[in-house]
């Protein structure tokens, strides 16, 4: 594979709800085998930028591709083929509450006809494992999971298949902390491991330097810095280090109302 | 002036928003169906879906079937005794309820338990972000949610309707001879004279069409619900109270087309 070409391309992406501007013109590189954490205020449209990637939202303008291929210009098998290759944490979770935990996690491989169910149990049980979750996890149901149970159980289903690129939304959250460095190694594990691709959203600044290669801050619907997550407790740029150093007075005023 | 360009402009509003809703649940309806003739195949969630369409749903069909066929025989004997046409009570029941009210009642009552469960479930995924998870997970949630359960209406609501028809004929021959004193031999030759296959599968062919639009309906409101807790509920009402009108007027058309020649 061409180390030129980036894993994702992004440009001028804009999403508008009604007259509710979320994204407004988001130009991002990411580059093969890398992990990109992104970080932003609540409601800055992180969650939105990754399901427009999905194609699970519309955007209105703008292009993403993948591996140099753009994405809403291709035909509809084409694409689809392109998105089953991305695995996905939902901010939720968003298990499926009608099936067994096992079946959750192995729903991607049995959907794909990789395996058969028994093979499909096994694999599930593992990756289960690889979550810190005990094997007797996989016959409960969803609803009767912790939180941070199900927060995991989403992490399992979405490196079972192995994707070669891979979304967590807010993968830690939720978890306390030692599990969360638990999930955080997990993470640049199969970004290592498996070379795939990551894109995190994260609000927690330790996780974000351990889990990411570079990271980028969106603020207002842009990408108001990007650079190596190792610098970004010290960026320079007033916006990401109050951000990152969780101050109140800076250049972002929060809109608090009564 | 103005308040008439008002008045107007809102009236076209309506009817577009009108004509755009019914333009959409066609194109809803269209792709559902298609996707129950391509694979992949989900017979498991299909035989999930025809036991709590059509095996859990048999209480319910079943005591409205045998208190309607109760109904009528009482009714009819009543009014028509005056002519001293007894007889004409065993004929009364079978071809009311094998054309009329085995399929409506049971698709009514089908609409108020299963309509409204689909529209909850596929709502709350929806508004969950289940169903986009699906879509992550190289499964078409149409083919996965939708598919499954207008094949299992189509096929559960007729089945349905056998046990609808056979429980009211029963119901109408229980009051006819035990309350009424008519003799049962009679009552079930006069029933067997009258009854023709014209009228039971014309009443079947309705209960599938009825199935589709219970199931369909269900789905529909489900899965374009938002907006958490209160979406889902909204959705699930309005689910309930399309597919029972949409029961009626399919029930008129569809009579015009069978009998009206
Ligand atoms: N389906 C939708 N319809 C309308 N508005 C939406 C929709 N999805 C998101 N939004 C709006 O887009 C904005 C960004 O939402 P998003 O979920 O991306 O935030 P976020 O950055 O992920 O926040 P958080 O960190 O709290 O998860 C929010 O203001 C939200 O109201
Ligand atoms: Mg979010």
């Amino acid at each position: 594979m061409n180390d030129a070409i980036p894993k994702i391309r992004l440009r001028g992406l804009c999403k508008s709800f009604g007259t509710k501007l979320v994204l407004d013109g988001i130009d991002l590189d990411i580059a093969p085998g890398t992990s990109m954490v992104v970080i932003g205020g609540s409601g800055s449209g992180k969650s939105v930028l990754l399901k427009c990637i999905l194609g699970l939202i519309e955007p209105d303008t703008g292009t993403i591709e993948i591996d140099g291929v753009d994405l809403l210009h291709q035909d509809r098998r084409g694409r689809d083929e392109t998105r089953s290759r991305i695995g996905m944490l939902f901010q939720n979770g968003a298990l499926f509450d009608s099936l067994p935990v096992w079946e959750n996690v192995a729903f991607g491989l049995l959907a794909q006809n990789r395996c058969t169910r028994a093979e499909a149990h096994a694999k599930a049980s593992e990756v289960l494992a690889q979550v810190g979750l005990a094997p007797n996890v996989g016959d409960m149901s969803p609803s009767e999971l912790s939180g941070g149970m199900q927060k995991r159980v989403g992490l399992a289903r979405a490196i079972a298949a192995q994707p070669d690129i891979l979304f967590f939304d807010e993968p830690t959250t939720g978890l306390d902390p030692i599990m969360g460095a638990v999930i955080d190694g997990l993470i640049v594990d199969c970004v290592k491991r498996l070379g795939s691709t990551a894109v995190a959203i994260t609000h927690d600044m330790a996780s974000a330097r351990r889990i990411g290669d570079r990271a980028a801050m969106l603020f207002k619907g842009r990408i108001v810095w990007q650079g190596p997550a190792t610098d970004l407790m010290h960026t320079g740029n007033p916006m990401v280090d109050q951000f990152t150093h969780g101050e109140r007075e800076g250049p972002i005023q929060m809109e608090l109302r009564k | 002036m103005n308040g008439l360009l008002d008045a107007m402009a809102l009236i076209g509003r309506t009817l577009f928003g009108a004509c755009l809703a019914a333009g959409r649940l066609v194109l809803f309806a269209i792709s559902g169906i298609s996707h129950v003739v391509r694979p992949p195949f989900y017979g498991r969630m299909f035989l999930r879906a025809f036991i709590e369409i059509g095996y859990f749903s048999l209480p319910v069909v079943a005591l409205t079937a045998v208190f309607t066929g109760m109904v009528l025989a009482l009714q009819s004997s009543t009014g028509l005794s005056r002519f001293s046409a007894d007889s004409a009570v065993a004929s009364l029941v079978v071809l009311s309820v094998t054309r009329e009210l085995g399929p409506v009642l049971a698709g009514l009552m089908v609409a108020g338990r299963v309509g409204a469960a689909i529209a909850a479930e596929i709502g709350t995924m929806r508004v969950t972000d289940q169903i986009d998870a699906l879509s992550t997970l190289s499964t078409n949630p149409m083919k996965y949610l939708v598919a499954p359960r207008l094949l299992a209406g189509l096929i559960a609501l007729p089945l349905l309707v056998v046990v609808a028809d056979i429980l009211g004929v029963l119901g109408g021959f229980i009051i006819a001879t035990v309350k009424l004193g008519f003799n049962s031999e009679l009552y079930l030759a006069n029933t067997l004279n009258f009854i023709q296959t014209d009228d039971v599968v014309s009443g079947l062919a309705k209960a599938a069409v009825f199935g589709v639009l219970i199931t369909l309906m269900g789905c529909y409101q489900g899965y374009n619900s938002k907006g958490g807790a209160q979406g889902v509920g909204a959705a699930t009402t309005s689910a309930v109270v399309a597919a029972s009108v949409l029961i009626l007027a399919f029930d008129y058309v569809l009579t015009e087309l069978f009998f009206a020649r």
